[in-house]
């Protein structure tokens, strides 16, 4: 068996507990296992992450940046979503 | 279908450069703009794998644990930054076993420097502040270039230069306050080490054929001369810092200019290295497919168990 193509992981790193996980990069890994160690090899030499996820890479499905003008259209007429839309005075809980 | 011709698309992808935008993997991108990634960020995570047997070769030998242990750590650091280099590459359509395969094969370059040898423990101090303080120059501004996941590697990997940079001024510093043997040894180590570095930014601009469409691709953001002043300028301080010559009879401070003047760079050894005659070049390939190969048991060992959990998991 031919060893060196091994699948793609994504991999996310959370900074500190609490934080969201962020996309850190990739790794090639026979298993999830491996996967993971590698993920910390490679990208948590320096304790930047308090968690790790790998993810097979064909496991996630992305909109594509081509038709992110008409993918994203449904929102960019909504600007009563934001509270700046209404005007109230004094009715602020800051 | 759109009715877009090529051109129109060029057009339109260079304005997204000239605002500053970032290209990602995805997006439509120049078949030439492609090529050119992948030979430059290719040729960058080559250099980060090869770079480690230098370095590699006095782990056994440092001095003492702790700069054993550091020499270890940054050696690693080296193999991270191939591999975030090469994960970034693999995004426009190369395999890692493709580039690994053309290095194994003699086919890819990789930056000449590292086919110098590390004759002394000194070296260890000069390729750290002189190899990765070039590398940190040059790296910083890549990390500001165009193609975004050449970039974020970039800043990532610039994050940890600086250790390696300091680890080894302080091996050179802690040398020149030795004994008059290991100031020899220091001194001797920069005599040899100094014009290949300067080496490492390229040739001259005006012999640098890719130099034009690279800089207007803001795959580049500034030129090889540019960013060797702005080197020599760092560099020359920290030398005079710790009583170290630099081996340049010509360099002195130009007060007009606000830069140091330099002697002219020996080319034709440049050349001569980078097309295999270097003193190192045929050691380097034997040792990357020596370690490849007799790391193979590893990769087979890493499938069986992969194979064989996935079987349980099935079973199960």
């Amino acid at each position: 068996m031919k060893n060196d193509n091994w699948p793609l992981w994504e991999v996310f790193t959370q900074k500190r507990f609490g934080a969201p996980f962020e996309h850190a990069g990739n790794v090639h890994a026979p298993d999830k296992e491996l996967a993971l160690m590698n993920a910390r090899d490679v990208y948590s030499r320096r304790n930047e992450a308090t968690c790790i996820w790998v993810v097979p890479s064909d496991a996630i499905t992305s909109s594509t940046p081509e038709d992110m003008g008409p993918f994203f259209e449904p929102s960019n007429d909504k600007i009563y979503r934001h509270p700046n839309f209404y005007k109230t005075p004094g009715a602020s809980f800051e | 279908m759109l009715s877009t011709t090529e051109q129109e698309l060029e057009k339109k992808f260079q304005e997204r450069i000239d605002k500053g935008e970032s290209i990602e993997a995805k997006d439509w991108m120049p078949e030439r703009y492609r090529k050119q990634l992948i030979r430059m960020m290719g040729q960058h995570a080559h250099s980060e794998v090869v770079g480690m047997l230098p370095e590699g070769n006095w782990i056994t030998r440092a001095p003492s644990l702790r700069r054993k242990c550091v020499l270890l750590a940054k050696v690693q650091d080296e193999a991270g930054h191939g591999l975030y280099i090469y994960s970034g590459t693999e995004t426009l359509g190369i395999s890692r076993e493709q580039m690994l395969d053309e290095l194994l094969a003699g086919k890819a370059k990789y930056s000449s420097i590292f086919n110098y040898p590390t004759l002394s423990w000194a070296d260890i101090g000069a390729i750290g502040w002189l190899v990765d303080g070039a590398a940190i120059v040059n790296q910083t501004v890549l990390a500001k270039g165009s193609y975004g996941p050449y970039a974020r590697a970039m800043v990532r990997i610039c994050k940890e230069e600086n250790f390696h940079h300091k680890q080894g001024y302080e091996i050179l510093a802690t040398l020149m306050k030795g004994t008059p043997e290991q100031r020899a040894m220091a001194q001797d180590s920069i005599n040899r080490w100094w014009w290949p570095a300067l080496m490492m930014f390229g040739p001259s601009d005006k012999d640098s054929p890719n130099s034009a469409e690279l800089l207007r691709w803001k795959v580049k953001r500034y030129s090889n001369d540019e960013l060797r002043q702005r080197f020599i300028d760092r560099t020359v301080p920290q030398a005079e810092n710790i009583g170290l010559t630099l081996p340049d009879p010509d360099l002195k401070w130009n007060e007009e200019r606000q830069h140091y003047e330099f002697g002219t760079i020996n080319w034709n050894e440049f050349y001569e290295v980078i097309n295999g005659n270097g003193i190192c070049n045929k050691d380097r390939l034997k040792a990357r497919r020596k370690a490849h190969e007799e790391g193979a048991w590893v990769r087979e060992a890493a499938n069986a168990y992969a194979r064989k959990k996935s079987g349980e998991t099935i079973a199960a």
